[in-house]
């Protein structure tokens, strides 16, 4: 009876240790924090990255974090700290990448996200789409498919629990066509399987599409079809709850699109800043106040952005354009929008 | 004249183990084991055959020697890497006064640590990451090594001195590789830099380390006849063998981090060291468990009737008995414990298989060379893995586990 009931004692005593950690938790929610105040006192700017996919977040021989997502966030480190090499890249998996921004572990989660509705308002404020992604397929040329009509009772090589499984089947279901799945956990096994040849087709983002094949041994045997089946729009996201911190970001990156309409590149700032364009003069802060004072920057915070990572079009050319580092894949949507593409900001002034 | 034969027999000298003697007596010693090496010695042979051929004329191991230090330290800090170095150099030396003061296995381990360095530092290839620095490196570990061996052996130096250096270590690592903040000489290194087998050696010998004590006092705490102390070891045990080790490290990675204010944030690899950390001490825990049951009740009686008291009675009588005889069992879970950190991946922390997984999706052309890579990586744990199980078939001999009560 007794050792019963100090048995329930021993419980309880477990569970209110537990729950009063939750607390906590609220607490932290209703302060919200400062993150600019945190970033400017740590000297350095935290972003949510990762380290192993081609393009936007991968690494040098050195170790060094590289990319397109991490060129956004040496932008954005430029503009509030004036150096671009002041951030601190914790690798995220899908799984935590969420929390992290949650609970503001991350000041900037610039990982190849897609920017859906409950994202928003579960995860943390999106700034601004940076690139246009969609789910595509691949064949092979020799296959004599040439449209997605004549995919009925192919084989499809696919990644085992992601939003890309989900839009394939739902592709078919609503085409009335079937298929059979081949259904892999890593990313390099699917790809490894459709140059084997186990299956017809093979289908995710059409970024990472491009990106194997160009590693494949004869990637032009391989076609990437025209058609899109979902919308992915990657967006750099900050945490709720510091407006001025997510103004800040997002300005950095309409500024890297500004400045490619523009046409300041990371070697003429300098000598931009004594251009005749007036639009120009307000983006490397020589005219007027675009924001800065409100926002506590300085005057040629932009400048600096751009000066360390050039403008959107670099960035995006130096891992993904002709010579890119990663792989090639046409701009496409990821054109200014005076160039028929979808990159489109607000104005710099 | 049979029992004439049968003296003979005896008699002769025992047959020099000659090759055919050797195939004669393991391989076609019955007409089912004939036939059975029959079918399988050419499977083995091609398969072997094909290996070698494969390994050295197909495979490309370019994604795997293109970046040594990747695979070593991660993106650890290339200016700072020296640190890492000197932790390195330490444990090496402290290896050799072992092997000098107390020999045994540990000789056999510093001779082959011994040879790695020695065969690295002058492997006759061209590679920039090997360059003359790393060289001299390697090959002053192999002197450093020899130096311990000849201090451990000197009279002056005792075991008690060894211990002490090696409890020391640990501490001496970990402020070298974190550094200080706004420090000149050793500024501060982030953790999310750290990866590799750095960070595969960092989670096990820490989850080893600390989950044995914790594992130790939840088996006593268990069988405790205090009420709260043996509920909750017991919770504690039952909740965490209850659930994978996915699971504990979700829940230390993401779950903490919920709940925790933003100020009191816990490092991402601390958490997953705690989550590594209390799984292994939950199944030590049963362990040694099973151990202390095996002590006879007759040892704890006559060590209370010499005077013992409780204390002194568990940490010199039942204890070392109850280890030693689960010792095999303790070694198999670390070694578990080992191949289990590459679990960390999940929660993007790059131990030696995410940094694997990094440098494979890092150029598209690597995604081909996966095979090269996870099998490059499998050969690194079955190393150490294996190490490991023959530390303890030594250790096991040594104490007489198995051979004596």
């Amino acid at each position: 009876m007794s050792r019963k009931l100090s048995t329930g004692v021993s419980i309880l005593i477990i569970l209110a240790f537990v729950f009063s950690m939750v607390p906590a938790a609220v607490a932290q929610e209703a302060g919200g924090g400062e993150i600019i105040d945190r970033v400017l006192e740590r000297g350095k700017v935290v972003c949510g990255g990762r380290t192993d996919l081609a393009g936007f977040g991968m690494l040098d021989e050195a170790g060094n974090n590289m990319g397109f997502d991490i060129d956004l966030c040496r932008a954005v480190a430029a503009a509030v700290l004036g150096d671009p090499t002041a951030i601190e890249v914790v690798p995220l998996t899908a799984a935590d990448r969420g929390p992290a921004l949650q609970t503001a572990e991350v000041d900037l989660l610039s990982r190849n996200v897609t920017w859906t509705s409950s994202r928003d308002s579960q995860w943390g404020n999106f700034t601004t789409i940076m690139f246009y992604d969609g789910q595509g397929f691949m064949i092979r040329e020799d296959s004599g498919i040439t449209s997605t009509d004549e995919f009925d009772g192919a084989t499809v090589c696919v990644t085992s629990g992601t939003t890309t499984e989900q839009n394939l089947a739902d592709f078919f279901r609503q085409n009335g066509m079937e298929y059979e799945a081949v259904i892999f956990e890593e990313t390099p096994a699917v790809y490894s399987a459709y140059e084997e040849g186990r299956c017809d087709i093979t289908t995710s983002d059409k970024s990472q599409l491009a990106s194997v094949r160009s590693g494949f041994a004869e990637p032009d045997a391989h076609i990437i079809l025209d058609i899109t089946i979902s919308k992915e729009p990657l967006t750099p996201a900050v945490p709720h709850g510091d407006d001025t911190w997510f103004d800040t970001v997002k300005l950095v990156m309409w500024a890297l699109i500004n400045a490619e309409e523009l046409g300041v590149t990371m070697d003429n700032v300098e000598e931009m800043k004594g251009s005749e364009n007036i639009n120009v003069l307000r983006l490397l802060g020589q005219e007027g106040d675009w924001g800065y004072t409100d926002l506590g920057l300085a005057p040629e915070a932009l400048a600096n952005a751009i000066a360390a990572v050039g403008n959107y079009g670099e960035v995006y050319d130096r891992y993904m354009g002709p010579e890119g580092l990663a792989f090639t894949l046409p701009r496409g949507p990821n054109n200014l929008w005076t160039n028929g593409g979808l990159i489109y900001a607000p104005p710099i002034k | 004249m049979t029992s004439q034969q049968a003296t003979q027999e005896v008699l002769r000298p025992p047959q020099p183990p000659g090759l055919i003697k050797w195939i004669r007596d393991n391989l076609f010693n019955s007409w089912f084991n004939s036939l059975l090496t029959v079918i399988f010695l050419p499977i083995v042979f091609f398969a072997v055959v094909n290996i070698i051929i494969w390994a050295f004329t197909v495979a490309d191991w370019r994604a795997v020697t293109q970046f040594p230090m990747l695979y070593a330290v991660g993106q650890y800090p290339r200016d700072e890497v020296w640190r890492v170095g000197i932790g390195l150099s330490a444990i090496v030396f402290l290896l050799g006064a072992s092997w000098g003061n107390w020999g045994g296995l540990l000789q056999s381990i510093s001779i082959a640590f011994g040879i790695a360095f020695a065969v690295f530092a002058i492997l006759p290839v061209q590679h920039d990451q090997l360059d003359l620095n790393m060289r001299l490196y390697l090959g002053g570990n192999v002197i450093l090594l020899l130096l311990g061996y000849l201090i451990g052996r000197m009279k002056a130096v005792k075991g008690g001195h060894i211990v002490i250096g090696w409890g020391i270590v640990p501490f001496l690592a970990v402020f070298l590789l974190t550094g200080r903040r706004g420090s000149e000489l050793l500024p501060d290194v982030a953790t999310t830099l750290w990866g590799g087998l750095l960070v595969t050696f960092l989670l096990s010998a820490g989850g080893i380390l600390l989950s044995f004590p914790i594992g130790v006092a939840l088996a006593l705490g268990r069988r405790s006849t205090l009420p709260v102390v043996k509920a909750f070891s017991t919770i504690f045990i039952e909740t965490i063998r209850g659930v994978p080790l996915i699971t504990i490290l979700f829940m230390f990675s993401i779950i903490l981090a919920l709940f925790l204010p933003a100020e009191s944030r816990i490092d991402r690899l601390v958490r997953a060291l705690m989550a590594v950390t209390f799984f292994s001490a939950a199944y030590s825990a049963e362990n040694v468990r099973g151990g202390l049951q095996a002590v006879p009740l007759g040892q704890i009686e006559a060590a209370k009737a010499v005077g013992m008291n409780g204390l002194q009675t568990m940490v010199f009588i039942v204890l070392p008995q109850a280890i030693r005889a689960v010792l095999p069992a303790i070694v198999g879970q670390f070694i578990a414990l080992f191949k289990d950190t590459t679990l960390v991946v999940i929660v993007g922390i790059n131990d030696l298989l995410g940094i694997g997984r990094s440098i494979i999706n890092s150029d598209p052309e690597f995604v081909q060379l996966q095979l090269e890579v996870y099998l490059f990586i499998a050969i690194v744990y079955w190393i150490f893995s294996y190490l490991m199980s023959l530390a303890s078939r030594r250790l096991e001999a040594a104490l007489g586990v198995s051979t004596k009560l």
